[in-house]
């Protein structure tokens, strides 16, 4: 095999979820309410929109998680050894834009470096020509506003002939079916492969988002960036949840002396200020990876445990919120008459609480799942900013911004990396959030009314 | 009332002593303070006796809980937990790393802090509330759901983003205000309005909706009805019966923010360079320097408690029908 699959805790764990998620919509699909839900949040054409955005996120990052390593050239009969970079199936479809760096920053589209250099054979200092920006266009840079532009109608054409034989795929594929949403996500489809398009057109030739201070692609960087946003989104719900869950319904049905024991644990950590917390356990944490090198072979390791302890530590200071929720919902559920039914049976506490009161508590679960996803995605770049976020060699929203931030007080302006990562960014959290809204809207049994 | 008050007051130390229990556990069972040492010294540096002096130093020298060799009541007071933990409820948070006392220090910096969290709060929650009472104004209408786009837009984009972005606009472009800094006094106003405006805008997305939802809730209600049935206008069913009935909700989520005011916003501080307690944590967590993050939780805590205790109090003054007891 010309390469060795890496499997990293944080691609597990992705897995698991995208397998949890497709075993529960599979399970839903029998059930009549959650479809009725569902059909409603499909109805809705911003959800949709919004959902159509957000798969493509998610696909970009599940790319991204598919990591191997690349086999060294070693004589044949050897045995085979292998780099130690890890990379990614994303990382293998980028190869051009993340092998072409620059030697430092370089504005969009640009031809030349964005810092004057003293040149070889010149005294002067001059803005020296970038090694792959702009390099089909020789020496003499004829027609650069010309080459952009047959790169952009290039692009646009491209994405428009991507997107109708998609069409006419799915077209084929479900003759007569399809109401709004196969519709809305066509049309949103639409722009999403034009900008591919422009975006894959213009990146041959150039640097879309230029470079930042050491040469990388800031597109490169930004696609790379979702992954991380994705997985705190994500994972810290994921490792949250069961306990979360657990603690909500024992506190709200078993009651007494175990109530109080679980209302004093979430009373006590929910009055720890969340950043403050979140800082002290980030310290502690860095000090058992930095103790402890033995743990890791390779540096992303390093970086993977980092970012897993992240959402471990987010986890701990978002259950609280959750459990208090659960454990109203459970102490009402708990009086109502299909629950007491099953008592007077004689059904157990604990196939009570699992038949009975958790598939009636699903709908906070699942409100609290997708509504808390944005403000993640946001606050791991704060927390990256305050130094307690993810890893520095990581690459995030959060460490783009850190590192821009740097350069705004030069003269002109490093701007790009910065809007790049502000724009992914609200791509990413807005779609969220309206798709977030839907979901709500849809299961809260509140808002029907 | 007093009685309640006490109790509740009752209630909030087996709170504090969990947090304290917790930091202890955080930053001294997890690690032990020798893991710290290594950590904060480098790689190169560490002998056996820069380790040791640096515990010394800051006094992690001593047992953790139990003190074999100290007789009497000094077996439990000359320990890390007595000297780092429960000292903190006297208000003795120890010395930071650069020998300064900290209690002391966090009195000096609660001022700048308050100057921009304050006036942040106060017109932040004026201008959501207004805004809010307008989109309910004309509820249902394009201006409401344009409303809400606009709320929804704005807190899809990072509070990174409004400072950045500010900064760059207000002082680089139109060179209106410094970019950063902070003075005593009058003086002071000019280093405030830009931070303070930043605050304001980017809190109105998330907290405007919010607000829309509760007055949105109440107007369904019957007592609105009845306001509108006998003719008092629209205006004034929205700002005497509406508004004053919304407020329970509100106050949930507003007074317990008021305390933890005095710690400050860490990113307004630190970009802004305000020499706050926000800046102060930051500070604290880029050197590593672990007394002031414990300090800073331990306070963090007890202020977050009290605005818990003023909430229920303010619940009385909102509601007449609310009784203490």
């Amino acid at each position: 095999m010309s390469f060795q699959p890496v499997v990293l805790w944080s691609d597990a764990l992705l897995f698991v979820l995208i397998a949890v998620i497709v075993g529960l919509s599979l399970w839903a699909r029998r059930q009549d309410a959650l479809r009725g839900a569902w059909a409603r949040v499909a109805r809705d054409r911003v959800a949709m929109a919004a959902a159509t955005v957000l798969a493509v996120f998610v696909l970009i990052g599940l790319l991204d998680s598919l990591h191997y390593r690349a086999r060294l050239e070693s004589p044949a009969g050897a045995t085979a050894r292998y780099a130690v970079e890890v990379n990614s199936a994303l990382d293998a479809l980028l190869t051009d834009l993340r092998s072409r760096t620059e030697k430092t920053y370089s504005a969009p589209l640009a031809t030349h470096l964005f810092a004057r250099e003293a040149l070889e054979n010149s005294t002067q200092r001059e803005f020296p020509r970038l090694q792959h920006g702009g390099a089909q266009l020789g020496d003499e840079l004829s027609g650069h506003e010309a080459d952009i532009a047959v790169r952009v109608l290039r692009g646009v054409a491209g994405g428009l002939v991507a997107w109708l034989l998609l069409m006419l795929l799915v077209r084929t594929a479900t003759v007569g079916s399809g109401g709004t949403a196969l519709r809305t996500v066509a049309m949103t489809l639409l722009p999403i492969l034009l900008l591919f398009g422009v975006a894959i057109s213009l990146g041959g030739g150039y640097h879309v988002f230029g470079t930042d201070k050491v040469g990388q692609d800031v597109l490169y960087l930004s696609l790379k960036s979702i992954r991380t946003g994705l997985l705190i989104g994500t994972l810290t719900t994921l490792v949250m949840l069961p306990a979360a869950v657990a603690l909500g319904i024992l506190a709200g049905y078993v009651g007494g002396w175990v109530d109080d024991l679980i209302q004093y644990l979430y009373t006590t950590l929910s009055s720890i200020p969340g950043v403050l917390l979140i800082a002290a356990a980030v310290l502690m944490m860095q000090v058992v990876i930095d103790t402890h090198p033995e743990w890791f072979a390779t540096s992303a390791e390093r970086a993977d445990a980092r970012l897993l302890a992240l959402c471990l530590i987010l986890g701990m200071t978002s259950w609280t919120g959750v459990a208090r929720l659960l454990r109203g919902e459970t102490l009402k559920l708990r009086e109502l008459e299909f629950v007491q039914a099953a008592q007077a049976f004689g059904v157990g506490s604990f196939a009570i609480m699992r038949r009975h009161i958790l598939p009636n508590l699903m709908h906070i679960v699942l409100i609290s799942l997708v509504m808390d996803f944005s403000g993640l995605v946001l606050a791991e770049a704060v927390l990256s900013y305050v130094g307690v976020g993810v890893d520095p060699t990581t690459i995030s929203f959060g460490t783009m911004i850190n590192t821009a931030r740097m350069e705004l007080a030069r003269e002109p302006m490093v701007w790009w990396s910065l809007v790049a990562a502000f724009s992914f960014m609200f791509t990413l959290v807005l779609a969220a959030n309206l798709f977030a809204d839907a979901v709500r809207d849809a299961f809260d049994p509140r808002s029907s009314a | 009332m007093l009685a309640y008050i006490v109790r509740r007051l009752l209630y909030a130390i087996p709170i504090l002593i969990g947090v304290n229990l917790f930091t202890f556990a955080l930053f001294f069972v997890v690690n032990t303070p020798d893991d710290m040492a290594r950590m904060q010294l480098g790689v190169k540096r560490v002998t056996a006796e820069a380790i040791q002096k640096w515990k010394a130093e800051r006094g992690y020298d001593k047992p953790l809980v139990w003190n074999a060799a100290a007789a009497g009541s000094a077996a439990l007071t000359d320990t890390i937990f007595f000297s780092k933990s429960v000292r903190m409820f006297a208000g003795d948070f120890g010395r930071a790393d650069d020998g300064r006392d900290i209690a002391r220090e966090i009195r000096d910096r609660m001022g700048p802090s308050l100057a921009i969290a304050l006036p942040t709060f106060v017109l932040g929650l004026f201008v959501a509330i207004s805004f809010a009472l307008l989109l309910v104004f004309f509820r249902a209408t394009a201006l409401d759901f344009s409303g809400v786009v606009l709320c929804v837009a704005m807190m899809s984009i990072s509070g990174l983003f409004y400072i950045i972005g500010g900064q760059w606009l207000v002082s680089k472009v139109w060179h209106l205000v410094p970019i950063s800094g902070y003075s005593g006094g009058l003086d002071a106003a000019k280093f405030l309005i830009l931070p303070v405006l930043i605050g304001v805008i980017g809190g109105i997305g998330s907290s405007a909706r919010w607000y829309r939802t509760i007055f949105l809730e109440e107007i369904g209600r019957d007592y609105v009805r009845t306001a509108r049935a006998k003719g008092l206008p629209e205006r004034v069913v929205l700002f005497r019966h509406v508004l004053r009935n919304a407020l329970i909700p509100i106050l949930t989520g507003v007074v317990v923010v008021i305390p933890t005011l005095f710690m400050g916003s860490l990113l307004t501080e630190s970009f802004f360079g305000v020499p706050g307690l926000g800046s102060y944590t930051i500070d604290a967590i880029n050197a590593q320097d672990f007394a002031v993050v414990r300090s800073m939780v331990f306070i963090g805590s007890v202020l977050y408690i009290v605005g818990l205790l003023l909430t229920d109090l303010s619940y009385t003054l909102a509601d007449p029908r609310v009784r203490l007891q």
